[in-house]
């Protein structure tokens, strides 16, 4: 018991936490799926000529990006059910993530959105394309490529904020380390092998938002 | 509602006290890294580069975790105060994003203005204080302001490790009197009117940093 870091306790303990690990992953595709088509919706309603619209997307935009995803992920666990909607603990925590990561992927998206050139949009209007045609095949191609780079860090991030839905009983990877750790009391193993999870799963999708961006570039 | 408020705003301070320390910790601990990276022995540089790496790739929590169940154990024996670990945890995850903006923002200043420097034969530190920095500073801002909200946001995780904050003292308010809707979305609107706060502030030193420039540019 007396050794630095017990090598043979962390091979017995590997097995739950490589277990948690993949539910870790799992909440975070989920859920970063979900910000990637919502945020998309966003970016555009935002840049919608409604001004009420776009201008109350902004604000909730704004307040969602300006507030912690603990307390949004607490309002989705605690306050909802007293308005009759009730999820389970996994299924709010992967929606107030999601949610918030939303928020962050439509301000890459405005930014792409942005950056397409003012002739692509007059082009389209010239070849009297739908708004549908105009956007999927023309500005879209465009703008989602220059902010891949950008959505892959809130991918990333989206990755390291998973460990906050502890807070409300979800059982990811640092909760499953806090629970072995409680078993025990030897917190050093579970919780530094959580961190080298992180660390490890991180760079992989970082590795692999990078590939992805390679083989998506223009010639 | 009325009832509600001293005891949110008492965790409203306790709230500010945290970001205030922990910034100035991520300020100090940014610089000290940037400086790290730069330095011209080695294994400083692998220092800098590893704390940067660490940090950024772990988990808030998980840091804040390692810090308050970990080293109070067996090996360490080192019990901190939840306070000093909120300081050090959001100081030292924070500095090593902060790290990351200011060295993007020292490498943006032209060439020139440093051989410049070098060609009026002004001392290191000089030519760091008078030179490059004043127009670093401008570029590092922007990113700084979106760091110190991160932060800010970040600060609600330290209720988990038993801090009476914000978040605390809302969720304590939700189990002792089931005003659960209204509890936490004062305690949103709270987080979000600091936020704001924090932008105005951000936005005058900004104005100040580039005080001067855009009159150049202008002319």
């Amino acid at each position: 018991m007396n050794s630095f870091f017990d090598l043979h306790y962390a091979a017995h303990i590997l097995p739950a936490l490589l277990r948690a690990s993949l539910y870790t992953v799992l909440i975070t595709m989920v859920g970063f799926a979900i910000a990637l088509v919502l945020g998309l919706v966003l970016a555009i309603l935002r840049r919608s000529h409604l001004k009420p619209l776009s201008r109350g997307v902004g604000f909730v935009v704004e307040f969602i990006r300006s507030t912690p995803l603990l307390i949004q992920v607490y309002v989705l666990f605690y306050v909802l059910p007293v308005y009759g909607i009730t999820m389970s603990a996994l299924t709010a925590g992967t929606v107030g993530i999601a949610l918030h990561y939303a928020c962050y992927t439509s301000e890459v998206y405005r930014a792409g959105l942005n950056g397409v050139a003012r002739g692509q949009w007059e082009a389209a209007c010239a070849l009297s394309l739908s708004p549908w045609r105009t956007y999927s095949g023309v500005i879209l191609p465009q703008a989602i490529r220059a902010v891949i780079p950008a959505l892959g860090n809130y991918l990333v991030a989206m990755f390291k904020d998973t460990p906050v839905l502890s807070a409300i009983t979800v059982v990811e990877l640092m909760q499953q380390a806090k629970n072995i750790g409680s078993e025990t009391f030897r917190y050093l193993e579970p919780i530094t092998m959580a961190g080298l999870f992180f660390l490890l799963i991180s760079v992989t999708f970082a590795q692999l938002v990078r590939r992805l961006e390679f083989r998506l570039r223009l010639p | 509602m009325r009832e509600l408020f001293p005891l949110l705003l008492q965790g409203t301070l306790v709230t500010i006290g945290i970001a205030v320390c922990s910034t100035l910790l991520a300020i100090a601990m940014a610089f000290a890294a940037t400086a790290a990276r730069l330095a011209p022995w080695a294994p400083l540089r692998w220092i800098g580069n590893v704390y940067v790496e660490v940090f950024r790739g772990t988990s808030l929590l998980v840091q804040l975790f390692w810090f308050f169940f970990v080293l109070p154990l067996p090996p360490f024996h080192l019990e901190l105060a939840p306070f000093t670990v909120a300081i050090v945890g959001l100081g030292l995850h924070y500095g090593a994003y902060g790290s990351e903006i200011l060295r993007g923002a020292l490498r943006s200043v032209p060439g020139g203005q440093f051989e410049a420097a070098l060609a009026l034969n002004l001392s290191p530190l000089t030519r760091m204080r008078r030179i490059i920095l004043p127009q670093a500073m401008i570029n590092a801002l922007p990113p700084a302001t979106n760091l110190m909200i991160e932060l800010l946001k970040g600060t609600s995780l330290v209720s988990l490790i038993t801090l009476s904050d914000l978040t605390f003292r809302a969720r304590q308010l939700d189990e002792a009197t089931f005003k659960t809707a209204q509890i936490f979305t004062l305690t949103l609107v709270i987080y979000f009117v600091l936020a704001q706060i924090l932008v105005a502030l951000m936005r005058y030193f900004e104005r100040r940093a580039s005080h001067g420039m855009s009159q150049r540019t202008v002319r």
